[in-house]
């Protein structure tokens, strides 16, 4: 809502207020103002003058000469270039000395030889937004009204001498989406009174009765609680008068005739939308309110065949529809040039059916916003007369007698109670009696006393935003000032604050992977079709689900919801990658999303996971080391590292795998020992290099594990253990085995027969070469025996390192390697 | 006797005076000192002394070992401290060239604000809840006094997934799933920051995937005093002790009254920069009194309790900590981008 500052001094008197510090108060009281620009962006010396003749340059084609009177006591000969410049024109003129905006400064110029003593300006060179001016207006010089009095200065006649204050409403406030509601804050807020149009007076009655002509009925009562028209006989068409058309563009409307100016004027200044229909395009002599049949269409204002829909709300006449309710009206029943009577409509639509009509259809008018936002059922009538009274003065009608009118409900006044003492608890505040009577009086609200510091208050019609105890409270808050509302702590009980076992969690993993070296990423959780056929089944457990669409994606690439984090960590790979850094380690926690069904009827699944990409060098090259590519190993140690942190090692055992998209021969799944059996929770390995190639990436080590499972078998608790007193003896072996035997086993194996008495066994070497034949490695480990109660003897661990030897060679023929 | 000893030590001081090198030092003791040395050669002899001169002699040789022995002693320390000083100086390295750095990553900026943010308010007492991100249009709409239809709904333009599913518009649904947990305790304290989304066209302001972190309270005697406390207490904590805040009257359906809320700019201290528009002040959080169909929704008597929440985005925060320019930054994952924020 765009305010005239002028206008709205019309209905309180703000003078020794300017525009910004109503603004600013305007502000601090809850109405935000965005701006307040000055409708005069740096005209000076333009004033009104009347083009007595017109002749054509005598060495230019386009240009003409002309004299002008622009009560200056001389008149002045002027070179215009404008096509429709004409004498007995009235129009804006520059005299010499003028400033218009951009800097322009009018001197005493030739133009072409000839000497031009200011210029005649169009309503773009004056600074007025001419898109709001009819076309032939836009084209030329601002063609003033013929009655304009010459020599007036152009500020005034246009009204430039303005600001607008811009409001920025929030959705509750819609009755400052009118004149008269804005100078009820502004009178709120500064304690000033108001004075209002009182439309009811200045009707120009005729002998004729409204329902002679025209009947209505509501067809749909709990859509439309307030349907009431008028009928004016014998209007003219033409032009409304430059004040309201220099308001109308004020607020940004353009002016179009008087009838439909008129409805627009008032519509700013009571905030009810009007609609104006030809009387005689009304088949049938009556008008219905009711819902659009099947099949039905309208061709709006617009010009656009609108197919309608059975939840749309129609005004229809005996025959056919003619408007859109509350949305657009019908090109069917538009008033033109050749209008003669008028049927005007002031009604109260349903707000949600309104809002739904108009988005369906694209089409949001300052009509269907008001109503979305539920117009003062007390001002239907009261807009509706004022209308009719300008109709009568402006537009040469006569108004028949009375209203025609069905009214489902009419307006009732909200009567709320509140309490001084529940206000000051609510707010922290300790104000009196008098101060909150004050706010009552100053909002134009009637609170009647019903006990000391008690009140009912009768909250007006146009503040439909406030229907508890609280919406006072808030306006209480609001006049009062909330800076006035002390600080204070929150008494009663302490409360401790803490993390769930899965924040901490999430929290020891992110400093542990970012210490490791791993930079966070984050991602959007909304990615293309084509990345969720990745990774599909990450952790095992999501077998059979489908990808979640959204049902209206603004783009394909962001239109189903993700399944699994790596094909985002792969675009931030080769995101990095094409902007030259090629060593990229990246790791990110978040949650798929998971679903069994094609559709969805419940809340889908969010699996929190974490998934890390390792990319080129793990260890850059420096003067003193190489580089170290990123291997396997490296992703696998990251792992190892997380699950000893959560307490999980012992549960976690590592499988060759083959899952989709990685490398078959380098890829491990992650195996969770739980009270359930063994659980996969998720992969590490390198990509296939098929997907490689896809992302344009070179080798990427990678590993995504689904969180839940670690969330509930994870342990923090420490106990001590005693430190060894007995030393221990250390034996190193290294085996020739086939080179499918995995050091698991081995290590499995070596445990199994050396018992007790083994405290660890390491591997330290893999060997393998053409000395050992190419189906075999050497595999070296480093064991520790040690007895916790005394020292070992030198027996006791040759009996055991037998059987450790015995055991590899049995189960895997392995050869003891000299 | 007595005077081929005197000879002896005048001749090996003087001789050991005159050595050049450890070795050199080395050759003189075993000439001068070892089992076939001069000075056990001439105490061979003292079989033949008389049992007077035995001990006189012997004295006299002893202080001749004793003296040998003191300058070789003197001789190999000062060899000692030139080697110790060669080796020093052989093995002097050039400081200024790189050490070698751990490999570190870093933690995400979002991440590290939520963080911060989380850890002033689990220090005032709040726990930290959590929701799922797709929700049920009650949740995120009516639950929180939005009904269908209802114009405040083009405040927040949603991705929906099926007429009734939608990806939540804000992390306001939490306050409700968190109240109906609780079944009607208080005091209930506690902040809720996740994912939200929004149906923007990505500028360098806006992301259609943003974070917020919501708060609520909610007990018998609630006040908006409290709430403004409250607040005051957190952006200190944030900001600074010199830090002031300024509530405006605003409208969130869920909140009444409502109110947005401005912090003297941390740039300027409040005296007016390009940051804060030269106003002085920056709005960082919407705020408000839960309302009462709030509180029933959540299982609460609105007679019996009150409440108030709060909501910040943690990307607007982010970048006007890290005068970041392009909010798109958060989510390209640019390792340029991301290696700047390595510090604690």
């Amino acid at each position: 809502m765009n305010v005239s500052y002028r206008w709205l001094n019309e209905y309180i008197d703000l003078s020794g207020i300017e525009p910004a510090q109503l603004a600013a108060l305007m502000t601090r009281g809850g109405i935000e103002i965005d701006s307040v620009p000055s409708r005069n962006l740096g005209v000076s010396r333009v004033v009104v003058g009347l083009v007595k003749t017109r002749e054509k340059h005598p060495d230019a084609d386009k240009l003409s000469v002309c004299t002008v009177d622009a009560g200056t006591g001389e008149e002045l000969q002027i070179v215009c270039g404008a096509p429709n410049v004409a004498a007995g024109l009235k129009v804006p003129v520059a005299l010499v000395g003028a400033k218009l905006p951009g800097g322009v400064q009018i001197k005493r110029a030739k133009l072409r030889g000839v000497e031009s003593q200011g210029m005649l300006c169009s309503a773009r060179e004056l600074g007025i937004n001419d898109k709001l001016l009819p076309k032939e207006q836009q084209e030329g010089l601002y063609i003033l009204p013929p009655d304009t009095e010459i020599g007036r200065d152009i500020l005034d006649v246009l009204a430039l001498d303005d600001s607008v204050l811009e409001l920025d409403l929030t959705p509750n406030r819609s009755d400052c989406l009118s004149m008269i509601g804005v100078a009820y804050e502004a009178s709120a807020l500064t304690g000033r009174p108001l004075r209002l149009p009182e439309p009811a007076k200045e009707l120009y009655a005729s002998e004729d009765k409204t329902a002679d002509h025209i009947r209505v009925s509501i067809r749909d009562k709990e859509l439309c609680s307030h349907y009431s028209v008028r009928y004016i006989k014998g209007v003219k068409i033409g032009p409304s008068p430059l004040w309201m058309q220099n308001r109308l563009i004020a607020a940004g409307i353009r002016p179009i005739s008087n009838v439909v100016d008129i409805t627009n004027y008032v519509m700013l200044e009571y905030g009810q939308p009007l609609h104006a229909f030809d009387a005689a395009k009304i088949a049938g002599g009556r008008i219905e309110v009711r819902l659009a049949r099947e099949g039905e269409t309208l061709v709006t204002l617009d010009g656009q065949e609108r197919k309608l829909e059975p939840h749309m709300l129609l005004i229809a006449d005996a025959e056919k529809p003619i408007g859109l309710a509350g949305v657009m009206g019908g090109l069917n029943s538009e008033v033109t040039n050749d209008t003669v009577d008028i049927v005007l409509e002031s009604a109260r639509f349903d707000g949600g059916t309104i809002r739904r009509t108009s988005r369906q259809l694209g089409l949001r008018s300052e009509a269907s916003s008001r109503f979305e936002k539920e117009v003062d059922p007390g001002r239907v009538r009261d807009a509706l007369d004022r209308a009719a009274g300008l109709m009568g003065k402006y537009a040469g009608g006569t108004v028949a007698e009375g209203i025609v009118e069905e009214v489902v409900s009419e307006a009732k006044l909200a009567v709320v109670s509140i309490a001084l003492e529940r206000i000051n608890r609510f707010l922290g505040t300790s104000l009196s009696s008098l101060e909150v009577k004050t706010i009552w009086s100053r909002l134009g609200f009637e609170a009647v006393g019903t006990a000391e510091g008690v009140w009912e208050v009768t909250v007006p019609t146009r503040r439909g935003d406030i229907v508890r105890d609280v919406d006072l409270i808030e306006e209480v808050a609001r006049l009062h000032g909330y800076d006035e509302i002390p600080t204070t702590p929150i008494e009663g009980p302490t409360t401790t604050g803490f993390l769930t076992k899965p924040q901490a969690i999430r929290r020891e993993l992110r400093s542990l992977l970012a210490g490791s070296g791993l930079s966070e990423a984050i991602s959007y959780s909304v990615t293309s079709t084509g990345s969720v056929r990745l990774f599909p089944d990450l952790n095992g457990e999501t077998e059979g689900h489908k990808p979640i669409p959204l049902a209206m994606p603004m783009s394909e690439e962001r239109s189903v919801l993700r399944t699994a984090l790596l094909p985002s960590l792969l675009e931030a790979v080769a995101y990095n990658r094409s902007r030259k850094t090629g060593d990229v380690a990246l790791f990110e926690i978040a949650n798929v999303y998971h679903s069994k069904e094609a559709a969805l009827t419940g809340l889908p699944r969010e699996i929190p996971r974490l998934a890390f990409v390792l990319h080129g060098n793990r260890t850059a090259s420096a003067w003193n080391r190489a580089a170290e590519k990123a291997d396997f190993y490296d992703a696998k140690g990251i792992l190892d590292a997380v699950f000893e942190r959560l307490g999980v090692s012992g549960r976690i055992a590592y499988e060759a795998a083959q899952p989709e998209h990685f490398h078959p021969g380098r890829t491990a799944a992650l195996k969770l020992d739980t009270e359930n059996g063994t659980e996969t929770i998720g992969y590490v390995g390198q990509l296939h290099p098929d997907l490689q190639r896809e992302f344009d990436l070179g080798d990427t080590y990678a590993a995504e594990i689904s969180l839940p499972q670690l969330y509930e078998y994870a342990d923090a608790s420490i106990v001590y253990r005693a430190l060894p007193r007995y030393p221990a003896a250390e034996r190193d072996i290294a085996v020739v085995v086939d080179r499918g035997v995995e050091a698991a086993a081995l290590v499995a194996a070596i445990r199994e027969a050396a018992g007790e008495l083994l405290e660890s066994a390491r591997v330290f070497d893999v060997y393998t070469g053409e000395r050992l034949g190419a189906d075999k490695k050497s595999v070296a480990l480093a064991l520790v025996y040690r007895n916790a109660e005394r020292t070992l003897t030198d027996e006791e661990v040759t009996a055991a390192h037998d059987r450790v030897l015995e055991k590899l060679e049995q189960s895997f023929g392995a050869e003891l390697r000299k | 006797m007595k005077e081929r000893l005197e000879e002896l030590r005048r001749e090996a001081l003087e001789r050991l005076q005159g050595a050049t090198d450890p070795g050199q030092l080395n050759e003189l003791r075993v000439q001068y000192l070892g089992k076939k040395g001069q000075l056990t050669e001439v105490l061979r002899g003292m079989g033949s002394l008389s049992a007077e001169e035995r001990p006189v002699i012997g004295q006299v040789a002893n202080e001749v070992r004793a003296a040998i022995e003191a300058v070789i002693a003197e001789k190999q320390e000062a060899f000692d401290r030139a080697e110790t000083a060669r080796r020093l100086q052989e093995e002097t390295i050039d400081v200024t060239l790189p050490g070698k750095r751990p490999t570190a990553g870093t933690i995400h900026p979002l991440t590290k604000v939520t963080q911060e943010i989380e850890d002033i308010f689990l220090g005032m007492g709040y726990s930290i809840a959590e929701g799922p991100e797709v929700e049920t249009d009650f949740y995120n709409f009516e639950a929180l006094n939005l009904p269908k239809n209802h114009p405040a709904r083009d405040m927040q333009d949603s991705f929906y997934l099926t007429e009734d599913i939608l990806l939540r518009t804000h992390t306001s649904p939490v306050q409700v799933r968190t109240m109906r947990a609780a079944g009607g305790k208080t005091p209930l304290k506690v902040i809720c920051p996740g994912k939200v989304y929004r149906r923007d066209d990505d500028d360098a302001t806006h992301s259609f995937m943003f974070h917020q972190i919501e708060g609520l309270v909610v007990g018998p005697n609630i006040r908006m005093s409290d709430l403004k406390g409250t607040l005051l207490q957190f952006v200190q904590a944030l900001y600074g002790p010199q830090t002031q805040i300024r509530l405006r009257p605003s409208f969130f359906p869920f909140t009444e009254p409502s109110a947005e809320v401005d912090v003297t700019c941390a740039q300027c201290g409040g005296h007016g920069c390009r940051m804060c528009k030269h106003t002085g002040w920056i709005e960082i959080l919407g705020c408000g009194m839960v309302h009462p169909r709030v509180l029933e929704y959540g299982g609460y008597d609105p007679k019996e309790v009150s409440g108030f929440a709060f909501g910040m985005g943690v990307e607007r925060i982010a970048l006007l900590k890290y005068e970041i320019d392009d909010i798109r930054h958060f989510y390209n994952n640019d390792l340029r981008f991301l290696g700047q924020f390595a510090r604690m």
